[in-house]
Parts: C-alpha cells; sequence; structure tokens
C-alpha cells in the first residue's frame, strides 16, 4: 500500500440517505478536487482558506452531477493529516457512484476500507488504541457502545492496566535485586507479599477479561431467547417492542423451525430476541429437533423470555411451573423473564391470581421476574422493558469502570493472564526467582502491549533508585 | 623501526586492548600492542577479582571465543566461589579472587607467546585519519605508525583526573600519568565525547588488621575454574576473604569531610555508577542504613596488602583513614595508598555499529571504558570483539556480530550502541532477556564453533567442547530410554519426601521433579553404573543435569527468542529518512535519525521508540 497517492471513498454509510459525503484526501485532494467542482461565485475550491464550506456544483464538462457543499481541508489540519476535500451531495446511490467515478478518472484511487483511519493515524493524528476505537465508533450501532468507544477514544481505558504493570514492576525489580545482588546486605523480596499481589493481579485480570464480554455484549446486543409455542404472540410483542423504538430490523433467517433474530434497542442498550420454540417433552420428532434448538438458544442467550397465554396459565398451571423450573435448574446463570400474554382476554378476577402466581414466581431468585401484559395493545410493555434493563448488568458502564472492548487488548489480558497463573504455579513450586522471572517478564510484556514499552532498564532505575547496592 | 603498516595496532593494553590483540594475532593480523607503561599490562586497577554475577559468564564466553581472560583468571587466582548456587543454573556465576601482580605478569607473559604481536611503550597522542579511512597513529615522540586497522582502548586515561578531597592532579590512575591528544583529535573529527567517574577503595596493609573481629568468608569447599580447556586446573589451596561493616559513628566521622567532598562540592561534575556508589554516597542518598557492608580481600599469595571492597570515595586521605579506624578489625589500620575519584573522557557508544567500528572513521574501532563501561569483563569483551572485527575487516570478511541470545556480549554491544549510557555500564543478568539460554555452564556450545569456523578458537578447543556435547547428550538420552522399577524410584523418592510412583516409568520423568537432583539420581544403580563406563566428569553431569531439570524454561525462552529473531529480520535501509514518517514522535524520529537502527528488532530497544512507533516503522516497512 502507498501512500503518496490521493484517494476518494463514501464517509457515510452506504446506501440512500438524505445526504451523503465524499472525501477526497491526498496530495493531489486540492487539484482533484477544484478540477471536478464548480463554485457559484466562481471561487477556485482549492485556493480557499482550510475549514471553508463553498456552495457549489460537481460538473463534468458541461454535464451537472449534482449541486452540493465542498468543504476545504488542508493539510495538517484534517482528518487524515493530509489536504482533504469533502463533497456533500444528495444521499442517493446514484449520485454518490456519480461522484466517485467521476474522482476515479480524475487520478483518485478508491480507499481501501478503513484507509483513511490508517492514514490519520501514519501522520500522528491519533495512536493505535485511538485508531481502533475510531473503527469501532463507526461500526457502533447503539448509544451505550458509542460511549464506550468514545470513552476509549479519550485514552481512558489503559489507567487500570498501568497500575498493575507498575505493581508488577516493582515487584519484578525486588525479583532482580536478588538475582543481580545476591551477595550484598539486600532485603529480599517477601514472598508473602508477592503471593498477594499476584491474586489481586488476578482477580483483576479476571475482572477485566469478563468485562470484554460486556463490553462485546454492549457493541453487539445482549441475546434475548424467547420460547413460547408459535401462537403465543411473540411477533406482536417484538413489533410492540419495535414500533415504539424504531429500531432497525434486520432479519436473519433461522435453519429448522424458523429461527429468527431481531435486535432492537432499548435505553441505549441493543438486544438481540432469538425466537425459538417450545420445550415441553414431546414425542414428536419434528418438535423434538426443534426442542433440541431450543435448548442450544437458550445456551446462546443471557435472558430467556418465557412467554405463554395467560389464559393457558390458570389451564394448565402446573405443567407451565414445571417447565420454568427446569429452565431454572437448568440455566441457573440465566436471567428468566416470565410474560403471560394477553392480558385482555382474561377477566379481572384472573389477572389478580395470575399476578399473585406470578408474583411467586419473581420471589423465587433475583434472576427471575414474572409480567402479565397485552402485547396487542402495548399494555405492560413498557414493565417489559424496565425489567429488561434491569437485568442486563450496565452498572459496569455506568460507574465508569474499565471495559474491555478491543480485541487486541482482550488477547494481551488473556495472555497476561496465562503467565500471572505460571508465575502463580511458580511460588506454589517454591521455584527460584530466575525462573519466576521468566514469567513476571512475559507477563510485563503483555502489559506493555497495552500501555506502552517495557524495558529492562526500567528494572534497573527502579533498583537503584530504591536500593542500597554496590560495593 | 616499525613494520611500514600494520593490519592492526591496539592502543592502550589494559583488558580490552590485550583481548583485543591476542584476538587479532592469533587470527593472523600483524599487530601492534602500544601502551604507554608495558609494566603494566592487564592491571586491575580496581578491585582483585575477575568474575561474579553476569560478569562470570562474561569471561566464560571470552574463554569459549578463545580470549586469554578465563585461563589468566585461573591460573592466578586464590579463592573461587560460584555464586548464586541457590538459585537456577542461569544464575550460576564464577568469580575468583585473584593475584593482582601475577595477573598482570600473566598477561604480559601470554602476550609474549602469541605470534604476529609486536610491542611499543609510548603515548598514542593521535589518530591519522585519511578521507574517513583510519591509516595510523602518532606518539608523543612524533612517530607515525601506519596500519589499516586501530583499536582504541584508552580506560581512564583519556585526560584522567584524579580526585582525593580537594586535591585533584592528572592522571590515568594512582601513580600513572593521564593520556592527552586523542579526545581532540576525535571531536574535530566530530566525535561527541563525555566525562565519567568512577572511583576506588584504599589498599591498606593486612598485618595492620585485626581478622579475629571480622566474619570469614572461605572460597568453596569444591573450587571449579573458568576456562574450558585442560590446561588449567582448579585451586587446591584457596586464601578466605573477610568481612566487616561500617557504623553510624563511622557514617557521622565520613559526614564530616562532606564540604570537602568533591563529590558534594560540585567538583565532580561528571557521573558515576549508581550500583558502585562511594561510601560517602551510600550514607548520603540511603541515610536510614545504619551500617554497610565492608568485604577485605587480599591483593595475592605473598603480598601483605588488602583491597577494602566497599569503601570506595574521594573524601579527604585524612577523613577517609580516621573513618576506616572505626570500623570493626581497622582500629590499627595502616594505609597503602588512599582512595581517590577519577574523571575521563569517554565517547557515547551509540556511535559505534554492532562490530564496536565507529560509524564516523572507517577502520576505527573502541573497546571498554572509552565506550562508557565499567569492568575488567565488560571491557575484555569488547576488546575481543573489536580485535576480531578488525581482523576480519582488514580481511574483507563478513563481520562477527553476537545476538542478545547468543551471548551477553551481544547484550552487552546492543544495549552500548543502541541505547547509549549515562553512567558507565556494568552488565547485570537482567539486562539480558534470555538469561536462561546465556549460562556459564553452555558458553562453549554456544560460542567454540563460531569461533573456530573464523579462526580464532582452537581446534583442540573445539574437540573438548564436542566431547562434552557428545557425553551429555547421550547421557540426557539414556535417562530418556532407560526405565526404572517403582521399589528402586520410591526409596529414593521417600527420602525426598517426594510423592511415590506406581509403576514402572522412564527416569527422565522423575528426574524432572525439582526436589529430585543428580546426586538422587546417582544412587539408582543404573545410572551410577553408567557413569562409571563412560568416566563422566563434574561438567558433563551437570550439563545433563541442567538439560533435563530445566528442559521446559529452556525450550520457553528459545520460543520466546524467537519472535524477538523476527523483527530482527526486518532490516531498515541505511539512512532511512525518518522525518518522512510524520507519525513518529518526535524524540522516537531525533533518536532513530541519530542511532540509525539496522533492524527494526533495534529500533524497539531505543529508549523513547514506543510500541506506537514501532507499528508505524512496521507498516512503512511494509508488514
Amino acid at each position: 500500500m502507498t501512500n503518496n497517492d490521493t484517494i476518494v471513498a463514501l464517509a457515510t454509510p452506504a446506501g440512500a440517505g438524505a445526504i451523503a459525503v465524499i472525501r477526497i484526501s491526498g496530495p493531489e485532494a486540492l487539484t482533484i478536487g477544484s478540477s471536478m467542482f464548480q463554485s457559484v461565485s466562481g471561487k477556485v475550491l482549492g485556493e480557499q482558506p482550510s475549514h471553508t464550506v463553498h456552495l457549489g456544483h460537481v460538473k463534468e464538462d458541461q454535464r451537472i452531477i449534482d449541486e452540493v457543499l465542498a468543504t476545504v481541508f488542508k493539510d495538517p489540519h484534517s482528518y487524515t493529516g493530509e489536504d482533504v476535500i469533502e463533497f456533500s451531495c444528495h444521499g442517493s446511490s446514484y449520485i454518490q457512484q456519480e461522484i466517485i467515478q467521476y474522482a476515479l478518472r480524475k487520478g483518485c484511487r478508491m480507499a481501501q476500507p478503513g484507509e483513511f483511519t490508517l492514514r490519520a493515524f501514519l501522520h500522528g493524528k491519533m495512536d493505535l488504541s485511538q485508531a481502533e476505537a475510531v473503527a469501532d465508533l463507526i461500526s457502533s450501532d447503539s448509544e451505550a457502545s458509542h460511549q464506550l468507544a468514545i470513552q476509549q477514544m479519550r485514552g481512558g481505558f489503559s489507567s487500570e492496566i498501568k497500575q498493575l504493570r507498575e505493581q508488577l514492576l516493582n515487584f519484578a525489580s525486588l525479583i532482580e535485586l536478588e538475582l543481580d545482588f545476591a551477595e550484598e546486605d539486600v532485603e529480599f523480596a517477601n514472598r508473602d507479599d508477592f503471593q498477594k499481589l499476584i491474586s489481586r493481579i488476578r482477580n483483576v485480570l479476571k475482572r477485566l477479561i469478563d468485562s470484554f464480554a460486556t463490553g462485546n455484549v454492549l457493541k453487539n446486543g445482549i441475546p434475548v431467547a424467547i420460547v413460547g409455542e408459535p401462537n403465543v404472540g411473540k411477533s406482536t410483542l417484538l413489533n410492540a417492542l419495535l414500533n415504539e423504538e424504531r429500531a432497525i430490523v434486520s432479519d436473519i433467517a433461522g435453519t429448522t423451525r424458523d429461527t429468527i433474530e431481531d435486535e432492537i434497542t432499548i435505553g441505549g442498550i441493543g438486544f438481540r430476541f432469538i425466537d425459538t420454540a417450545g420445550i415441553r417433552d414431546t414425542s414428536d420428532v419434528i418438535e423434538g429437533l426443534g426442542i433440541q434448538k431450543t435448548y442450544e438458544k437458550m445456551e446462546q442467550a443471557q435472558v430467556v423470555v418465557f412467554l405463554l397465554e395467560a389464559s393457558n396459565f390458570i389451564n394448565q398451571e402446573d405443567a407451565l411451573k414445571v417447565e420454568i423450573r427446569k429452565i431454572h435448574e437448568k440455566y441457573p446463570q440465566k436471567a428468566i423473564l416470565v410474560i403471560a400474554n394477553k392480558a385482555d382476554l382474561i377477566s379481572e378476577g384472573e389477572k389478580v391470581k395470575i399476578q399473585n402466581e406470578l408474583n411467586v414466581i419473581s420471589g423465587e431468585s433475583e434472576k427471575s421476574r414474572a409480567l402479565l401484559l397485552t402485547a396487542k395493545t402495548g399494555e405492560g410493555v413498557e414493565e417489559l422493558k424496565n425489567s429488561l434493563l434491569d437485568f442486563v448488568n450496565t452498572g459496569a458502564l455506568r460507574n465508569n469502570e474499565t471495559i474491555v472492548t478491543n480485541s487486541r487488548h482482550y488477547d494481551a489480558l488473556i495472555k497476561a493472564l496465562e503467565e500471572i497463573d505460571k508465575v502463580q504455579q511458580g511460588i506454589d513450586n517454591k521455584l527460584s526467582g530466575d525462573l519466576l522471572a521468566i514469567d513476571i517478564r512475559q507477563a510485563l510484556y503483555h502489559f506493555g502491549e497495552i500501555t506502552g514499552e517495557i524495558s529492562n532498564d526500567e528494572l534497573l532505575g527502579n533498583i537503584f533508585a530504591n536500593f542500597c547496592i554496590g560495593k | 623501526m616499525f613494520e611500514n603498516e600494520y593490519d592492526v595496532i591496539v592502543v592502550g593494553a589494559g583488558h580490552a586492548g590485550s583481548e583485543a590483540a591476542a584476538a587479532a594475532a592469533n587470527m593472523g593480523s600483524k599487530t601492534l600492542l602500544v601502551t604507554m607503561n608495558l609494566q603494566n599490562i592487564g592491571q586491575m586497577s580496581c578491585n582483585p577479582a575477575m568474575g561474579g554475577i553476569a560478569k562470570g559468564q562474561i569471561v566464560r564466553e571470552i574463554d569459549a571465543l578463545g580470549g586469554y581472560s578465563g585461563i589468566i583468571s585461573d591460573k592466578t587466582a586464590i579463592q573461587f566461589k560460584m555464586l548464586n548456587k541457590s538459585k537456577g543454573p542461569a544464575m550460576w556465576s564464577p568469580r575468583v579472587q585473584s593475584d593482582r601482580m601475577r595477573f598482570s605478569e600473566m598477561w604480559r607473559l601470554m602476550l609474549e607467546q602469541t605470534p604476529n604481536l609486536d610491542f611499543y611503550q609510548e603515548m598514542v597522542t593521535g589518530i591519522i585519519v585519511e578521507g574517513d579511512h583510519v591509516v595510523g597513529v602518532t606518539t608523543s615522540l612524533g612517530l607515525e605508525i601506519r596500519a589499516k586497522s586501530v583499536v582504541l582502548t584508552n580506560g581512564t586515561f583519556l585526560n584522567g583526573l584524579i580526585h582525593i578531597g580537594e586535591k585533584q592532579f592528572g592522571g590515568g590512575r594512582a601513580g600513572e600519568k593521564a593520556a592527552t591528544g586523542i579526545t581532540k583529535d576525535l571531536v574535530d573529527l566530530g566525535f561527541d565525547s563525555g566525562r565519567m567517574k568512577t572511583g576506588t577503595p584504599p589498599r591498606v596493609d593486612g598485618r595492620s588488621l585485626d581478622f579475629s573481629k571480622m566474619i570469614i568468608q572461605p572460597g568453596d569447599e569444591d573450587p571449579q575454574k573458568f576456562s574450558y580447556l585442560d590446561s588449567t586446573q582448579p585451586l587446591k589451596e584457596q586464601l578466605a576473604c573477610h568481612m566487616s561493616y561500617t557504623s553510624s559513628e563511622v557514617h557521622d566521622l565520613l559526614r564530616e569531610g562532606f564540604d570537602r567532598s568533591p563529590m558534594f562540592n560540585g567538583r565532580i561534575k561528571s557521573i558515576g555508577p549508581r550500583y558502585c556508589p562511594s561510601i560517602e554516597d551510600k550514607i548520603h542518598r540511603f541515610a536510614d542504613k545504619d551500617r554497610h557492608q565492608l568485604f577485605v580481600e587480599p591483593e595475592g599469595w605473598n603480598t601483605v596488602e588488602y583491597y577494602v571492597n566497599g569503601f570506595s570515595t574521594s573524601l579527604p586521605e585524612d577523613v577517609q583513614f580516621k573513618a576506616l579506624k572505626e570500623c570493626d578489625g581497622f582500629e590499627n589500620v595502616k594505609f597503602f595508598r588512599p582512595g581517590y575519584a577519577i574523571e575521563y573522557d569517554y565517547f557515547p557508544p551509540t556511535q559505534l555499529m554492532h562490530t564496536l567500528e565507529t560509524k564516523l572513521v572507517d577502520g576505527l574501532y573502541f573497546a571498554g571504558q572509552i565506550n562508557g563501561t565499567t569492568g575488567y569483563e565488560e571491557a575484555a569483551s569488547q576488546g575481543l570483539m573489536a580485535g576480531m572485527n578488525a581482523h576480519l575487516k582488514v580481511n574483507e570478511k563478513e563481520p562477527f556480530i553476537l545476538k542478545r541470545n547468543e551471548a551477553y556480549i551481544g547484550v552487552l554491544i546492543d544495549d552500548l550502541i543502541t541505547k547509549g549510557t549515562e553512567e558507565p555500564y556494568r552488565m547485570f543478568t537482567s539486562r539480558a532477556e534470555y538469561r536462561t539460554l546465556l549460562r556459564q555452564d553452555n558458553a562453549d556450545f554456544r560460542l567454540t564453533p563460531k569461533s573456530f569456523e573464523l579462526g580464532l578458537a582452537s581446534e583442540e578447543r573445539l574437540k573438548t567442547m564436542e566431547r562434552k556435547k557428545e557425553s551429555s547428550d547421550a547421557f540426557v538420552s539414556f535417562f530418556r530410554e532407560t526405565s526404572i522399577a517403582p521399589e528402586e524410584a520410591n526409596a529414593i523418592l521417600e527420602e525426598k519426601k517426594s510423592a511415590p510412583v506406581k509403576q514402572s516409568d522412564k527416569m527422565f520423568k522423575m528426574f524432572s521433579r525439582p526436589e529430585i537432583t543428580m546426586e538422587d539420581m546417582m544412587k539408582v544403580e543404573s545410572v551410577s553404573a553408567y557413569i562409571e563406563e563412560h568416566d563422566l566428569d563434574q561438567e558433563v553431569l551437570q550439563q545433563a543435569e541442567i538439560q533435563i531439570k530445566y528442559a521446559g524454561y529452556i525450550e520457553k525462552e528459545k520460543n520466546n527468542a524467537d519472535k524477538l529473531n523476527r523483527l530482527e529480520g526486518i532490516k531498515i535501509p541505511t539512512n532511512f529518512d525518518y522525518t518522512k514518517l510524520k507519525s513518529l514522535s518526535f524524540e522516537a524520529m531525533e533518536k532513530l535519525k541519530a542511532i540509525q537502527p539496522a533492524t527494526v528488532s533495534q529500533a524497539s530497544r531505543i529508549s523513547g521508540v514506543s510500541p506506537n512507533d514501532i507499528s508505524v516503522l512496521l507498516v512503512y516497512m511494509g508488514r
């Protein structure tokens, strides 16, 4: 890949919209941009000051392609750090393509995915983890994941790792001190303190690694499995949720017995609803396959929504309870939401009775809730949403604690944990310092992959600063 | 008076110069060793000892390459210790106390026996450069001696300035004059120079000491030696060292002299080594410590002179004397000479290439303290490498460069030329990333074949190494292939409180347990029979034990080293224009411009070059 040519690409999402932005970046951007654009006031685009906007037409010979606003950014004060022209044009795919094709004919090259950001990185406009955060930002759909990406882009991520690394480094210095100055009158590294430090580091690492799951959930949506028979009103329920939030819905066709996934944003958090068949014991082979599938889907989900008809709850109360308990036993970690739908079809007295039963179920554990609602009228849907949000452990995000979202960091943390585990084994086996140091150094190295450089000079500097050594 | 043109001229005959001269001459170069005083070849200016932690490994490496330091240390030792014996084998570090006078004499005798080597006593005052090639040196008598290459090993002599209290005078060592002229020539050629400081303690009369008040520190009961060759033998008799302590009274007396200390009154501006502080520095920086160790070391078999290790000082001589008298056993001490500090010129080693040849002048090499290092071992190893490379260059052969995972010498030189040094540089095991690979027991495996290939290590050396390797490999295989019955194994395991085994298994497995040693394994009949049958010596037993017990760690470090070597393979073109990489940090760009690393791996070790900068380099290098 060369970096001295001029590239063009659509800077807004693909597809039709109200407007679209086409970005041209590189040493020839001003020349190419000027040649494509005719200002209404007759100005030459490339000669205009940086950060100015101009009305005019993108025009090829006598043919006007579109009326656009052109923005000028000059090296180095642009996103990429190069000369940049941006055309804000009308959003039809046809117009977008016409303008891009025109720019290509004028000597631009089509940008690779992420190439604008790569150039920004290469021109020192952002560091590596910021660049990665930008990639996340671009692909983030929900408010929560957006917030995460922003947090990381501001560099807020690694302070926790930095602290850990420093503590480990201090300890590594003590170990090195024992090794390199064994003959001298130095204090030795206290193995009990070391043990405590290692336990602490393991805990933090584990928490950070776990937070990756939360981070991922925030980025990709929390999986919710809906368990219920075909006619209990799943689609109605989903639509009830959808109508209010106007969320983007994407349909992914499932396999046997139609598993459908819908993504819905509630309170800034993405939920991925997975439709399944029920799980009642059956001798029907086809339904048996469906049940297998249902369990698989529940396995993947964080929340199980058990949907049934309120009237059935009266008729088959015991059988349903057994079923609910079965799920509970199989997945004690998963949150379960029991919903009795079609409340409008039962009498007020029955409602009270069902509500009591549901309250019993809710009371059984922190991870279960039960609701009565009518999907068709939207009654009770608001409560459903609150319950879902309640379940989701977004506490981490709200407290501004570190959440790991970047898979490179995640990788480094996993590797660091592996090494720390080896250090732990080494302590258990009373391994000598030089052998412990191999694993400690590797752990420090992986921390360094997140925070910056590790060099052995740091260890020595630490020793010289803190200990009286040398004959 | 001289050859028309030497292949190599070595200036200075300390540890660096002597090894350089021996290496170049032994490889076949017509070599001249020029020094200010031919009576002082291979002087130990400071403590009378060779080796120690990390340094002992270097001496073993020098020996494995065919240098002289190991042999001379063995022949002149008065005490041997294997330090760090309680740690893993990578930490085992041999050290000897030396007979200072015999050490120097042995160097002179061995150099005299070296073919192709001429000697000349005079001060070299300048170097002659034509174009950007060095072509010889000039002397204080105005002589010009021509050569294809020159190795400078000036030690602490370049504009050396000695401090004792408020007195200061020019000198390269106590009683020897400083060397002038060379620094100016080099600076005129465009070299950067700097000043460094080091110090040394008083020497005292052993007859005035009361050793009964000190703690005796004898040598090892089972002494070993440095050289891999059979031509030297372990010591049969040894002299003991002693240990004493300073006290708060001693510290108070020392403090009284602080206003006259050149360290504190600003006379000494240059930086001394943090790990080898003067006694005044120790009590100043670590005021809460109420005592410091003193090691009282004999200077030889027959002399009464003793070296007071730990009492390095440049305080006025009367303060030194009064304070030392307060230490246990020193009540009646008589001084041979006071301690002193010395300042000298050095040339920041980032001006060198991996061969120790300067970037500025072709054929000119620097080795030893002129590069900002400290220590006989560090100096000797650089001298050896400079001497070898000077010879190789004269003969238009590929340079000899050791990697960081091949030798401490590789770590040393790479650190120097990549990072430079602000204080006198000493080797520590923690400077090596892969110290499990760089052990004192395997320096011959690591280095002797390479050196033999280049014509320095002798055939005898290679053969000795090959025999050791074959026997130890065979012995390791024996443990891998031979089974042991549970009854026999459990008898030994029980004794070591190790869990018993239920069925017959290969001995390798039992031996791998941390608590089981070679000594335990030798109780197994088939093992002791094997040892007897093959007449295995201590070195082979040790080698086999390390290879079995530390196999996992060695393998792990090898894998880690391989990762590094991948970056090592990504070369950066010479004179690469870093200014066009705008995303480099300013600091990184400046450093990279100055140091011009040869590979991305070397770049990653430069301080101030972050992983981010390395990513940028990798992207530009097309990775």
